[in-house]
């Protein structure tokens, strides 16, 4: 057996140790950017092959919630991609409108941003106060930062200049105030969100939603797991409902492609026929 | 020996002048997967696939997530994105970190298809100002792979090269850019009959 065969082993060892006594499935992840991540795991831990981590892991369930941090990629932005959260206020808020009470489900949040983004949406578009929206993740600790919604000042310029360029109708410093040496989010708008745990890759349906976004998630898990998480985001729509995804993520290679429209070409907002 | 199964190439300064020597220069028989990653502001780089498509009779795509890699296709890195091969011959996409304070990185796309084809990549580092692509380059040569750069008294920026012939050493092929269209044909060629 190859060295890289072992490693292969090693990292399939690792994850089943994982699945096993912490419940968190890595499995199906796409194994190319997985492994970089390991691989800068093994550096912080000081570990010098992936059966000590796996070691580790399973003595010291500390250590796992740090290594969450490696395996899951915390990366976000609040309007990310401007023209995203344009076409859902030009082209979906009005199909939104036309509910009593409009449900939206931000799969795979990170720290909130995304969710934060869709209530400003809707808070400008008058919907917020019968809006809720759900927003999961699988990382414990950005959940924790997602409900306390307080942001890096540095990171404000970025917000804002996304904001603008999202169709923002008023000025985005209307949403935060500053306090413990960062921007704190608004009361209005964590009002309408509710945050929770919830995985793509174990967990299923929870409740029928209008719209589901759910961005930069699908690029780190392989085909066969994203044809399931595409089935439990489908699923979770009302006929007609809209499922968002990252910008460069489509559905031209899933097996989902027929269930929905493309609503927007390059915005990545498809409608479920 | 095995055959070429996919050619990666990067570059950042320069590198879009000398593709567009490169890419024309290839004939049809260099038929497997070309895959490019660019360091260019994202302005810049939304452009290049239309760029080459227009220079070359391949087709040419910006890369999404989960793309089967086809023959005759080139695919371009999207910006703010790394682009990784997958063992399934798909590309994937993060947004990890910055590597070598880049996103998309040379790095990340060699090292993946270091893993994903073993023997069966050639990669080729383009000119650049960073030193991103050496230790990938060096990965897909221990992996059995072929290392080439670009000669880089052939390069408006040589420090790319130059870095990714200090990390491989004497296993890289240094070529002069005029020459690196028949080179890779060469290779491509002789590879397909000598692995047969
Ligand atoms: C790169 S972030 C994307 C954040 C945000 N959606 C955006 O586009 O800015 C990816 C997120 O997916 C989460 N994630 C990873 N695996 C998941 C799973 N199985 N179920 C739900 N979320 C997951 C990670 O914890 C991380 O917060």
């Amino acid at each position: 057996m190859t060295d890289r065969s072992v490693r292969d082993v090693e990292l399939g060892l690792l994850l089943d140790a994982i699945y096993l006594r912490y419940h968190h499935d890595f499995r199906s992840y796409a194994q190319a950017s997985l492994k970089r991540r390991v691989g800068s795991a093994l550096l912080h831990f000081k570990c010098e092959t992936v059966s000590r981590l796996q070691e580790r892991v399973l003595g010291e369930p500390k250590l796992f919630t740090e290594l969450l941090r490696f395996l899951t990629v915390q990366v976000s932005d609040m309007f990310r991609d401007p023209l995203y959260y344009r076409t859902l206020r030009e082209s979906v808020v009005p199909y939104l409108e036309t509910y009593a009470s409009v449900k939206i489900w931000a799969a795979g949040c990170s720290t909130g941003e995304e969710a934060y983004s869709l209530a400003i949406v809707l808070y400008e578009e008058g919907l917020l106060d019968r809006a809720l929206i759900y927003a999961t993740d699988i990382n414990p600790e950005s959940l924790r930062s997602a409900e306390e919604g307080v942001y890096q000042t540095e990171r404000i310029t970025k917000f804002t200049e996304n904001y603008r360029l999202a169709g923002g109708r008023a000025s985005f410093g209307d949403y935060y105030s500053a306090a413990y040496g960062g921007a704190v989010l608004d009361r209005r708008l964590k009002k309408a969100i509710v945050f929770s745990d919830h995985s793509l890759a174990t967990d299923s349906v929870f409740a029928e939603m209008q719209l589901v976004s759910c961005r930069n998630v699908l690029i780190y898990f392989d085909k066969t797991l994203q044809e399931r998480a595409l089935g439990v985001l489908g699923d979770s729509l009302c006929r007609k409902g809209f499922l968002g995804l990252g910008s460069k993520e489509t559905l031209r290679f899933s097996q989902h492609a027929a269930e929905f429209t493309e609503l927007v070409p390059g915005a990545r907002i498809y409608q479920k026929i | 020996m095995s055959d070429i199964e996919v050619i990666v190439i990067g570059g950042s300064a320069g590198a879009l002048d000398a593709l567009l020597t490169i890419v024309p220069a290839l004939p049809e028989q260099v038929s497997c997967p070309i895959v490019i990653v660019l360091h260019l502001p994202p302005g810049q780089a939304n452009l290049v696939p239309g760029i080459l498509a227009r220079i070359c009779a391949r087709a040419v795509y910006e890369a999404e997530d989960k793309a089967p890699l086809v023959d005759h296709t080139i695919y371009v890195a999207a910006p703010n994105y790394h682009l990784l091969i997958e063992r399934n011959r798909a590309l994937s996409l993060s947004i990890d970190e910055p590597v070598q304070l880049s996103r998309p990185a040379i790095d990340v796309l060699f090292e993946s298809a270091a893993d994903a084809y073993g023997p069966g990549v050639a990669g080729l580092v383009l000119s650049g100002a960073n030193q991103d692509g050496a230790q990938g380059l060096w990965q897909i040569q221990q992996a059995g792979g072929v290392a080439i750069v670009q000669a880089p008294a052939t390069a408006s920026c040589p420090i790319m090269p130059e870095a990714a012939m200090r990390r491989v050493g004497p296993a890289a092929h240094v070529v002069r850019l005029e020459d690196i269209g028949t080179f890779l044909t060469k290779l491509v060629c002789a590879k397909s009959r000598g692995g047969a």
